[in-house]
């Protein structure tokens, strides 16, 4: 490919591009995105490549390789245009018939079809789809149409194009006001304005500047970062250029973890493609602006994704955090003034470029506009990555489109914000959910972790689970932070194992104070948010373990006994003969009793009785 | 120059200066275990924390990394600032029960009873890093890191093995203010157990005593440009 030396240039190339392209003509999509890939897509993939060509249709029809959908446990997906049919859970046995049928005589094969969990209804085209339809897919949207590996098919979706304006229509200027005008806020966690941040890079007085893509994506169960990368890296990339354009920034860097080897290779060529084609480099366009980007690969930690830990990482030092009380704004990289955003933060520039602000501004309420992707996860019937307006409802996200809590359980709370944010109740379920509002709630935005929980699950026992992340991930450097999750994680575990004593909650609440308040950076800051949301709004819960020693969720082994109803029981024996402790005796055809003193209640009995017989108490 | 308040009093302090020197320079009281004015300030510790307003706005800051900007006030006694270190040194406590400088500070601070119970595992290290920034920043051997994260982060030489880059100057012995890093000179060897070093000793051409360890001669040959005598060692400092 030659180098694209104008924007006239590459306006003929995307002409010629989409000339090539027939839009009529069949293609068909799977998913090669890391949740799909773990189911196999890729045999799959193989699978349709070897259908189509063992039936001579090469060049009659299309097979492409996207990113992540979002939809990951219905994978692995495949959609075919351009009825846009979408089947889920496809094997590469399936590959014959969806060529045969559904390609070659428009047939929709229904055993393919997504089934709805609730209420049994099928759905042929993806966008009907109760988990896609009530989203708003601004960021991710793009992700299902293209080959991350092929710019190409980032031309032909109008690739490029807000860089292509940028450069020949506006000043860096400019385009510093039109982030501005969006509110763009960091979706990074902490919700700053982006415009103000560049801003402040802009005007510092050293002329070398740097700008940074986090896509450290510490927070387990997040993907979102992941997913973006992964599947549209141009688009990321594309944010990346325009944002140094408007601070003049000649250097950019993008610091991945490790962990995320199809994302670093697909950045990597997406970067090479870029120079290549002369959107990266020097005279970007023939505008005279150049710009180049350098991958970082990071070493893991949580705690590197902190924004002067991750200024460290890339400078070759511990990715521990360090005081800012000067801004990385203005002394960042190498004493450089840096300016670091969020993955999803970049990848919303060129919408904000080409569409301009007031369109970006449409959507979201006053102080939070534009969409938000979450990872939707736990006891929910649709799990996946979800991208909606800023201030939708959190009932909204669980029940439209998540589809509800799984069997009659009752929902408890919804955890939001990764391992330091904090858990939601019931009442405030209407909540807008924006990076104001959850604060509000005690919980944070984070990364956009979204974990659902139901009356099974034990709040005590929720905030131990996220105490142990932070206690092993804190850096270490300061002792509030350091002792203090160790500390609070010590009281969780004694009250979770019926050791709770009178004054614990209030031991809790001060060691909490102190880690929020004297600790360095925001891993310390917000360490205490699980222990205190949950106690702001399941404190009674805590009393019962502590004062009645008992588990009301009976989920804290300690506190609870197993026993076999004899009225439910038939006497089957399958209880007795899976129980690891020998525990459980009795005749068979006869019902079983359990041992107390013997039991080590793993809940085995419980899960392979076919009579509901076994309680917890 | 630059103007600050400190406890409603005004001071000037050089650009580049920290709250906590020019406070201490000032006769102002506040505690601090892991700064040194020879070191880089660290902030680890949180000992030394103040309530900083800057621009309207009031925060808990330590005193040994917060510059002394213009116009900034300081408060190092409020109740919230008492309070945060007070249990900043509840936390200590239990890495190090026994060193008479965190005791002192806890009669100070009138700790009595320690809420929470010794570890198991403590070693008296409570992980303030002047060792680290002595050994790297003064002597230059670096010869110990930091390593591991939270509650099991520790100063380690290498690999967690023998400390080969250590010299045994004992700087870092000298500096830890709870006396976690024992130096035993027993007849020609000094060993460090912590760095799990253990170097021969030079003599005392004039009173016999051992007094130096090899290595920190042929350390201290190198790092100097201007080499002292051959015959400089011979003799130790009383001597000479
Ligand atoms: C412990 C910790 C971990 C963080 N991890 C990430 C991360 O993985 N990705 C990220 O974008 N921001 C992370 N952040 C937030 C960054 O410090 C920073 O605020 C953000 O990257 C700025 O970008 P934004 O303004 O676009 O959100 C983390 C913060 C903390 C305190
Ligand atoms: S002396 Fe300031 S944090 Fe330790």
């Amino acid at each position: 490919m030659s180098r694209l030396n104008s924007v006239g240039e590459l306006e003929k190339l995307r002409a010629e591009i989409l000339e090539k392209r027939d839009s009529g003509r069949p293609c068909i999509t799977t998913c090669l995105g890391t949740g799909c890939h773990a189911y196999a897509s890729q045999d799959v993939y193989n699978a349709l490549a070897e259908e189509i060509s063992s039936r001579g249709l090469t060049g009659k029809v299309d097979l492409r390789g996207t990113g992540c959908h979002g939809f990951c446990e219905q994978g692995p997906i495949v959609v075919i245009f351009p009825g846009e049919i979408c089947y889920c859970r496809v094997q590469p046995e399936d590959a014959a018939d969806i060529v045969a049928l559904t390609v070659l005589e428009n047939k929709v094969i229904d055993r393919l079809l997504y089934e709805d969990p609730v209420s049994g209804q099928k759905y042929e085209r993806e966008s009907e789809i109760p988990f896609y339809k009530n989203q708003d897919r601004l960021i991710l949207g793009q992700n299902r149409l293209i080959d991350p590996q092929n710019i190409e098919d980032y031309f032909a979706l109008g690739g490029y194009k807000a860089l292509a304006k940028a450069l020949a229509e506006m000043t860096p200027e400019d385009v510093l006001e039109e982030v501005k005008k969006a509110n763009l806020r960091g979706r990074g966690g902490g919700g700053f304005p982006a415009g103000v941040k560049w801003e402040t890079t802009r005007q510092a007085p050293e002329k070398e500047k740097y700008v940074i893509v986090n896509a450290d994506e510490g927070d387990p169960g997040a993907y979102m970062d992941r997913s973006l990368l992964e599947g549209n890296p141009h688009l990321v990339l594309e944010g990346l250029i325009l944002g140094a354009y408007a601070i003049g920034a000649a250097k950019g860097f993008v610091y991945v973890r490790q962990e995320y080897p199809l994302a670093v290779k697909n950045l990597t060529l997406a970067v090479q493609q870029a120079e290549e084609h002369g959107l990266l480099g020097d005279d970007i366009l023939g505008s005279g602006f150049d710009f180049s980007v350098s991958i970082k690969r990071g070493a893991g930690a949580f705690v590197s994704g902190e924004s002067s830990a991750l200024v460290s990482a890339i400078e070759g030092q511990v990715g521990e955090p360090r005081p800012k009380h000067i801004n990385t704004a203005i002394s960042g990289l190498w004493g450089k003034p840096t300016n670091l955003n969020n993955v999803e933060t970049w990848a919303n520039v060129p919408y904000i470029i080409e569409r301009g602000a007031g369109w970006f501004n449409s959507t979201g309420n006053e102080q939070n506009k534009g969409t938000k992707i979450f990872s939707l996860v736990g006891k929910v019937n649709n799990t996946g990555l979800v991208e909606v307006p800023m201030g939708t409802p959190l009932r909204k996200i669980i029940d439209d489109i998540g589809g509800g809590i799984p069997g009659d359980k009752r929902f408890k709370a919804v955890q939001t914000g990764g391992p330091s944010g904090g858990c939601i109740p019931e009442q405030y379920l209407d909540t807008p959910v924006d990076f104001d509002r959850l604060k509000e709630l005690g919980s944070m935005m984070g990364s956009g972790g979204m974990i659902i929980m139901d009356e099974d699950n034990c709040m005590v026992d929720v905030a131990k689970y996220f105490m142990h992340f932070l206690k092993d991930e804190s850096c270490g450097k300061c002792t509030s932070c350091r002792e203090g999750t160790k500390r609070m994680y010590e009281i969780l575990d004694a009250i979770t194992r019926g050791e709770g004593r009178e004054g614990d909650l209030e031991l809790l609440e001060e060691i909490a104070w102190v880690t929020e308040n004297a600790s360095l950076c925001a891993l310390g800051s917000t360490a205490a948010n699980p222990v205190l949301s949950t106690l702001r709004y399941f404190r009674d819960e805590y009393e019962a373990h502590i004062k009645e020693k008992r588990c009301p969720a009976k989920v804290c082994k300690a506190l609870i006994r197993f026993t076999i109803d004899p009225e439910k029981c038939d006497g089957c024996g399958r209880c007795k003969r899976n129980c690891p402790e020998g525990a459980i005796t009795g005749e068979l055809k006869s019902p079983m009793t359990i041992d107390s003193s013997l039991c080590s209640r793993c809940g085995i009995c419980r899960e392979v009785c076919h009579l509901d017989a076994v309680t917890a108490e | 120059m630059v103007n600050l308040t400190i406890d409603g009093k005004k001071y000037q302090a050089e650009e580049g200066q920290n709250v906590l020197e020019v406070a201490l320079e000032n006769g102002i009281e506040i505690p601090h275990l892991c700064y040194h004015e020879n070191l880089s300030p660290y902030g680890g510790c949180r000992l030394c924390l103040v309530e900083v307003t800057r621009n309207g706005r009031a925060f808990l800051t330590t005193s040994c990394t917060y510059p002394c900007l213009d116009g900034i006030i300081v408060k190092t006694d409020t109740p919230e600032v008492l309070r945060a270190r007070r249990l900043v040194l509840e936390l200590l406590m239990p890495l190090a029960p026994e060193a008479p400088q965190l005791q002192a500070l806890a009669r100070q601070m009138e700790i009595e009873e320690p809420r929470f119970k010794t570890d198991e595992e403590a070693d008296d290290c409570i992980r303030c890093g002047l060792c680290v920034r002595a050994c790297t920043e003064l002597v230059g051997a670096q010869a110990i890191t930091f390593s591991g994260r939270g509650y099991r982060k520790t100063v380690e030489p290498p690999f967690g093995e023998e400390a080969l880059d250590c010299i045994g100057c004992g700087t870092c012995v000298f500096l830890c203010p709870t006396g976690c890093i024992q130096m035993v000179d027993k007849s020609a060897e000094r060993t460090i157990a912590r760095w799990q070093r253990t170097l021969p000793l030079k003599a005392c051409s004039s009173c016999g005593r051992y007094y130096i360890p090899f290595a920190q001669i042929e350390f201290a040959r190198q790092k100097s440009r201007e080499a002292p005598a051959e015959d400089w060692f011979d003799l130790c400092p009383d001597c000479r």
